[in-house]
């Protein structure tokens, strides 16, 4: 990986660059399986290794493929950067060492959720657990920070209304193979998107992991058919108010309790039983991730495509 | 890799974390600051999962008989994290696309020169005022 | 739990949840109402809450359901409170203005969705500053960030979006450090909450992790904060933007980076240990000085009346910072009271600013000329708003930098206290300068019809101006409070 890292430095070729960055989450991924972080896995193939790359070669598409020589001495910043870095390992030689089951981490509020997790909440994984219920203020943070990225994106680059080229056109030229490879695969990835987004309680995955592969699936069709047809099923000047929509969600089941007496988010307003509130409240926020997630992550890509195949 | 003992896990993070970092600093294609920035949050990332590890401990997804966990905090926050990061490389590449289209490049250099060409078109005098873009670099 | 108890959430929610129903009606006009109204109402909110706080103590306030440190705990004591009636104040007089401003300066497709980021703006920050939770400010900074760096690159000028791509690397970065120093801190303790953080800390002070992590923390703060020398974001961010973007901005988003440094500084590590054990007194004083008079004298020099007054941004949270370095009741009280202070003259000036550029298309200072006579209400506001900037008396900024002066004297500093005032003759000259283009110089051009600005925009101005008037007379409630939180805040470390 470090490797990885210094070519990534040393390349002026910035398509290679951004295939060497997808190179790297991926292994990045690997290893955050490895430190039993199944859920972080899946995201950062997902997004780092898919969505993000994505989207860099969508941009270097309008921008260009070289970057030119650098002019100026790198003396100084690798003065700075040689002394962040000294900091962060002086930093951690008073660190517990890894994987000690004594370190305060795992020493002090987390036991809670290990322990009383399952019953509290109700559900297997405790990921999700802590994610959608115990920390659930900062889940719905991250969704308002996703549609935030949508706003931003859709204020930069305005919203294209409905097909401007012909249907059939692709990206890629006409292939075949490829087309009949992915319409196979189509119905698949959705499927498994669904399955993704509802069995978040028990196995890894929830909803930003499903709203990716959703959209994967969509932009995988606009690659290969052309534009046309992905934007008549999900037209571009509805995706962000169904993004909005998805927001309001979350916020909405959290106002529920609050207007139930209850503090914001604590779904065990939502039923009689508090465990099965807490069921219920997880997968209606997740629902509402989801529905955010693909939304933004599709409406980015039209927005950046869009912008490339108009010039 | 995690077998491996001690502090050794943390070091790699912490030079990947300085060579996406570098990128950011060094480099003046504004395309590749971004591939930089997210390389320095993703080895942010290794560094706080790596914090949850507990040795010999399994996922943090309920099964019989398996007794040891590792934390499933620092999962969630780095899924949140990740979002995060994912968000500011749109938003960034978002304006590095209106930025090329604003000003045909996407080097810092050029870009500064023309932003140098425009305060002078504005203010009629040449200006004794220290260019501002004067970043860090 | 009755609708009162839901206070301390509703003053974040009601801009978050108005955000994505802005881009579901997708109207500019009522998506203006909306934004109007959710403001207002917050900043009702935030009135209340620091009556609350004044009355009974700090409130908590336990999202989800779950008690701290397990789940999010909200907490609002003065210091909060008081950050939140400041910037929810400020939001809800540059609201009113926005409404022509805005309908001149953006394309009328987007302007729902310009007031959707302005109010996430709105929300991340009143967030940061209500949340007792040291990760939830990581995310609420990063929903603020994103939709501020979206609402300047709106700026009509090309150099907008440059200005906004700096400081969104500035600003990840600095994000990415406050991430890393959170993690430190999260290794060495293993909790999030910041009231467990600081009772846990003290045990493992000693330790060259949390040192690191509180150095971290401090850099990537300082990024945020545009602390002398890590500022260079600043002035062209601020000059490029849309006008009521400017004003919102600079009233607000740099006070609750002063904010967090004074929470994370004095109540997480303890001023024990960060500016006593930690040679961060001596730092921030001298980054302090530094970053006013730098930062004032470069905006003596400028021809863009919005960067000059970007620059004199730069110098006034030096003149915060060097009040927390002091490190004393009276200095960090006169950092507080500099933080509203500062918040009312910048927001009147940015505001008045505005409404010159609504009508003449300018903020150059050679379009200034002759200004004085036909846009008399706005030029004099501006005139006011930069008085109270230098501190004289009877403005508001007379008030913290006597303070300041006095924080100074009390520490045997009295080189500082002469540094201060070099300062403030900095900002008589650069005031003059406008003031002297304004109302002494003829027009270059033969003078096209310019007529004063809407009563919309004249309104939001002098309720600014009069603040900082009233403030600067009536010392008894910002001193007194900012006395309060000071007290609260040394107590609790302590």
């Amino acid at each position: 990986m470090v490797l990885i890292a210094i070519a990534a430095i040393r390349l002026r070729d910035l398509f290679a660059v951004v295939i060497l960055f997808g190179v790297y989450s991926l292994m990045t991924a690997v290893l955050f399986m490895d430190l039993d972080a199944v859920d972080v896995a899946f995201t950062e193939a997902a997004v780092g290794a898919g969505v993000t790359t994505v989207l860099m070669l969508s941009t270097l598409h309008l921008t260009g493929r070289w970057e030119r020589r650098p002019r100026h001495s790198p003396m100084l910043s690798l003065l700075v950067v040689t002394v962040t870095g000294a900091a962060l390992i002086y930093g951690t030689l008073d660190a517990p060492r890894l994987g000690d089951p004594e370190a305060p981490v795992h020493q002090h509020v987390a036991p809670r959720y290990l322990e009383q997790g399952p019953t509290e909440v109700g559900m297997p994984n405790l990921v999700t657990a802590v994610l959608a219920s115990y920390r659930g203020y900062d889940t719905f943070g991250e969704t308002v920070v996703i549609f935030t990225a949508g706003v931003a994106v859709l204020l930069l680059l305005g919203i294209r209304e409905g097909p401007q080229t012909k249907a059939g056109r692709s990206a890629i030229g006409d292939q075949i193979v490829l087309r009949v490879v992915v319409k196979a695969l189509l119905p698949l990835i959705l499927l498994y998107g669904l399955y993704v987004q509802f069995h978040g309680d028990f196995g890894a995955g929830g909803g930003f992991q499903a709203g990716v592969i959703f959209a994967t699936g969509f932009v995988l069709y606009d690659l290969v058919f052309g534009e046309g047809d992905a934007r008549l099923v999900v037209p571009p000047r509805w995706l962000h108010r169904l993004a909005a929509l998805g927001v309001l969600l979350y916020g909405g089941v959290g106002l529920w309790s609050l207007f139930d007496g209850k503090a914001f988010l604590d779904y065990s307003a939502l039923a009689h039983d508090p465990v099965h509130g807490q069921h219920l409240g997880v997968l209606l926020v997740e629902l509402g991730v989801g529905i955010t997630v693909f939304s933004i992550v599709l409406a980015i890509f039209f927005a950046l495509s869009g912008r490339g195949r108009r010039a | 890799m995690s077998n491996l003992p001690g502090l050794y896990n943390y070091w790699i993070a912490v030079c990947l974390m300085m060579a996406g970092f570098y990128i950011v600093i060094s480099h003046g294609n504004l395309v590749k600051k971004l591939v930089g920035l997210a390389l320095f949050q993703t080895s942010v990332f290794i560094f706080y999962i790596s914090l949850g590890k507990v040795a010999d401990g399994d996922a943090p997804i309920v099964t019989p008989g398996v007794t040891l966990y590792s934390n499933p905090l620092p999962h969630v926050l780095i899924l949140t994290a990740i979002v995060v990061g994912v968000a500011t490389t749109a938003v960034g590449l978002a304006l590095v696309v209106r930025i090329y289209e604003a000003y045909g490049s996407v080097e810092e250099d050029e870009i500064q020169v023309l932003d140098g060409a425009d305060d002078d078109a504005n203010e009629g005098t040449t200006s004794l005022e220290e260019t501002p873009e004067a970043d860090r670099q | 739990m009755s609708l009162l108890d839901h206070f301390p959430v509703l003053v974040v929610l009601l801009p978050l949840m108005a955000a994505p129903l802005c881009v579901l009606i997708d109207r500019p006009r009522l998506a203006w109402a909306l934004s109007l109204a959710v403001s207002w109402l917050s900043l009702a909110v935030a009135a209340s809450l620091l009556f609350q706080v004044l009355g009974s103590g700090p409130i908590s306030y336990r999202l989800g359901g779950w008690p701290p440190p397990w789940g999010i705990e909200y907490r609002i004591d003065l210091l909060s409170a008081y950050v939140l009636l400041i910037v929810s104040a400020i939001a809800a007089v540059v609201m009113v203005f926005a409404y022509h401003s805005v309908a001149a300066e953006i394309a009328a497709d987007r302007i729902a969705r310009f007031y959707a980021a302005l109010l996430l703006v709105l929300a991340g920050l009143l967030g940061i500053v209500a949340t007792g939770d040291a990760f939830n400010v990581f995310v609420f900074l990063e929903i603020s960030s994103l939709a501020s760096y979206a609402v300047i690159s709106m700026g009509r000028d090309r150099r907008a979006l440059h200005a906004a791509f700096q400081y969104l690397v500035m600003g990840t970065i600095g994000a990415t450090f406050i991430l890393i120093g959170i993690g430190f801190l999260y290794m060495m303790t293993g909790t999030l909450n910041m009231q467990d953080l600081a009772d846990r800390l003290p045990a493992v002070s000693d330790t060259r992790t949390v040192r690191v992590g509180f150095a971290f923390l401090t850099v990537g703060i300082g990024l945020k904060l545009a602390l002398f020398p890590l500022h260079l974001w600043l002035p062209n961010a601020y000059a490029y933007a849309p006008s009521a973007v400017t004003a919102f901005l600079a009233a607000t988003a740099t006070k609750v980076a002063v904010y967090v440094l004074l929470r994370f500084l004095l109540e997480i590590f303890g001023a024990d240990f960060s500016l006593r054990a930690m040679p961060l007194d001596l730092i921030l004083i001298l980054l302090g000085l530094a970053g006013a008079l730098s930062a004032s004298l470069v905006a003596v020099f400028q021809e863009d009346i919005k960067r000059m007054l970007a620059y004199s941004s730069v110098a006034q949270i030096g003149y915060m910072v060097l009040g927390i370095g002091l490190a004393s009741p009276t200095g960090i009280s006169a950092a507080m009271l500099h933080l509203f202070n500062h918040a009312l003259m910048k927001g009147a000036l940015f505001l008045a600013l505005g409404a010159v550029a609504y009508r003449i298309g300018s903020v150059a200072l050679r379009d200034l000329a002759g200004l004085g006579r036909r846009m008399p209400w706005s030029m004099a506001a501006i005139v006011l708003g930069g008085l109270s900037l230098i501190g004289v008396p009877p403005t508001a900024g007379f008030v913290s930098k006597w303070y300041l002066v006095l924080g100074s004297l009390e520490q045997g500093l009295w080189p500082v206290a002469l540094l201060i005032l070099l300062g403030s003759l900095l900002a008589v000259v650069y005031i003059w300068k406008l003031v002297e283009t304004a109302y002494f110089k003829e027009p270059q051009t033969a003078p096209v019809a310019v007529r004063e600005a809407p009563l919309s925009m004249l309104i939001p101005v002098w309720i600014l101006v009069a603040a900082n008037l009233y403030f600067g007379l009536h010392t008894e409630i910002s001193v007194g409070v900012a006395r309060q939180s000071t007290v609260q805040l040394l107590g609790v470390a302590g």
